[in-house]
């Protein structure tokens, strides 16, 4: 099923604020998950394994550390499910 | 070097009768059972359908995201951490390579454990909290706190069963004592209301299964007591080296005088009948505190509401201080706030300390029939008044596996 990019980043915003409380206002596709949003290495596990259920897809964990920015993880997941 | 002498200067607390120490204090002088039903489904699988559950859940105190990353012994660990150093004026200005955190619990994170089997059955390995290792391991409270507070001399946990918290004060005593610190945020939790550990002490015929009447269930020293009731929280002290805290002003509560430790080396979990155990760990107190036992007008019993333990404890306290134990107001907690287990130890203290602060001795209650083998000075229903002047108390604690701590307390 294909999934608008719109939907994956409402969607990740819901996750992160969850597992992190960052507050959702505060996520945007150019920012960078450690560096800028301070979601820290155990958090990102969660954030990770919280889109697979989500979005239905599997993402491997060597592409974890590919998926700096929110909007990598956006693009990756609208790829993947699609 | 002169002597260094350790002081208490901060409380915490969150216990089944309050989320802070004052609240649970004030429960406590009036007699309140913190003994409930359960009201988990689970009940029904054991032949227990009660505990002593916190009185305030850790969630009215921290934030949710926190809160989720932490067992509930953490979370008990913490609330009652920053109480205490709160209390204790939060001098974060002090020395951090100075600061120490020693922190107990029985058995730790048990319930993130059983939890996360869940998660495992039903979801996989992925579904398994990447949070699990730091929540489950029994150092997670004091590793959380020592994190918080940056502290840097030394963060420690001691595993002694029931007496862990007890244990834990005389660990972060010494530490001052040696030099290694110069102020210790200390103390002990538990959170093990949960079916298993519950069927496990039900399985060793340790709990009372008064079902039909909670809040009388724990009843140590009376004739019909038939086992303890399981309790959850903490308590926490902060605990500096005298100098160290008049220095920064800070306001004294009492001193710690010293610990006694001791083994049984008799049996796994029955108490030593003979009580030898007790009676040397109570005189190695006495000596490392420099008191004697006409010094002594109170003592937090571990009393645990057991057939035998609660006799030998009362016998050996009988022959460790002699006729001197006839002025000395024992107290038995454990019949308000359950047994706490790691955190049992640290809670007592936390009483002793406002005990000798207000000189009041906590009442025992649920007595209905003393039983006649017990033939120490049980202070019973209501508080009762401490002399003034000097004055010193005990804090007793034992553990399954053969465990004796005794902590001296004296005014200041």
């Amino acid at each position: 099923m294909a999934l608008s990019p719109a939907d994956v980043l409402a969607g990740i915003k819901e996750i992160v604020e969850e597992v992190a409380g960052i507050p959702a206002a505060s996520i945007e596709l150019g920012k960078n998950f450690t560096e800028d949003l301070e979601v820290d290495s155990l958090s990102m596990v969660e954030v990770v394994v919280a889109c697979e259920e989500r979005f239905g897809v599997k993402i491997p964990d060597e592409k974890v550390t590919e998926l700096a920015t929110v909007g990598d993880a956006v693009n990756f997941i609208v790829n993947a499910a699609a | 070097m002169s002597q260094r002498r350790v002081v208490v200067t901060g409380l915490g607390a969150t216990t089944p009768l309050g989320g802070d120490v004052d609240s649970t204090w004030k429960a406590l002088l009036a007699g309140q059972s913190g003994v409930r039903l359960l009201t988990e489904d689970w009940r029904e699988l054991l032949p227990v359908h009660f505990a002593a559950r916190v009185a305030t859940e850790p969630a009215d105190q921290m934030e949710r995201v926190e809160m989720r990353r932490l067992d509930r012994s953490e979370q008990f660990a913490l609330v009652a951490s920053r109480e205490a150093w709160k209390d204790a004026g939060s001098p974060d200005e002090v020395d951090k390579e100075r600061l120490g955190v020693v922190i107990a619990s029985g058995i730790g994170g048990v319930i993130t454990l059983l939890d996360q089997f869940v998660n495992l059955n039903e979801k996989g390995a992925r579904g398994v909290s990447p949070h699990t290792v730091p929540m489950l391991m029994p150092n997670g409270p004091a590793a959380n706190v020592g994190l918080e507070l940056q502290a840097k001399a030394g963060v420690h946990t001691p595993v002694s069963a029931c007496a862990s918290g007890a244990e834990a004060i005389g660990y972060a005593f010494e530490m001052i004592k040696n030099n290694r610190a110069d102020i210790i945020v200390t103390g002990g939790v538990e959170a093990a209301i949960h079916q298993l550990p519950m069927a496990g002490f039900a399985a060793m015929k340790a709990l009372s299964t008064r079902n039909d009447a909670p809040a009388r269930a724990s009843r140590p020293y009376d004739v019909d007591r038939d086992g303890f009731v399981l309790g959850e929280g903490g308590g926490i002290l902060v605990i500096e080296e005298y100098e160290h805290a008049k220095a920064r002003g800070a306001k004294i509560y009492c001193e710690i005088g010293g610990q006694g430790l001791s083994s049984d080396g008799y049996h796994i979990a029955a108490p030593d009948p003979d009580g030898s155990g007790v009676r040397r760990a109570i005189k190695f107190a006495l000596e490392n505190s420099g008191l004697s036992t006409k010094d002594i007008v109170h003592l937090n019993a571990h009393a645990t509401s057991t057939p035998a333990g609660d006799v030998a404890e009362a016998n050996a306290l009988r022959k460790a201080l002699g006729a001197d134990a006839d002025h000395v107001a024992v107290s038995a907690t454990k019949s308000m706030t359950g047994h706490l287990l790691g955190g049992a130890g640290a809670i007592e203290s936390v009483f002793i300390v406002k005990a000798l602060q207000d000189r009041l001795a906590p009442p025992t209650i649920n007595i209905e029939n003393l039983d006649p083998a017990v033939t120490v000075d049980v202070v019973r229903d209501t508080p009762r008044q401490l002399p003034a002047g000097d004055i010193a108390a005990l804090n007793d604690s034992f553990g399954f596996g053969g465990h004796n701590v005794v902590l001296a307390f004296k005014s200041l």
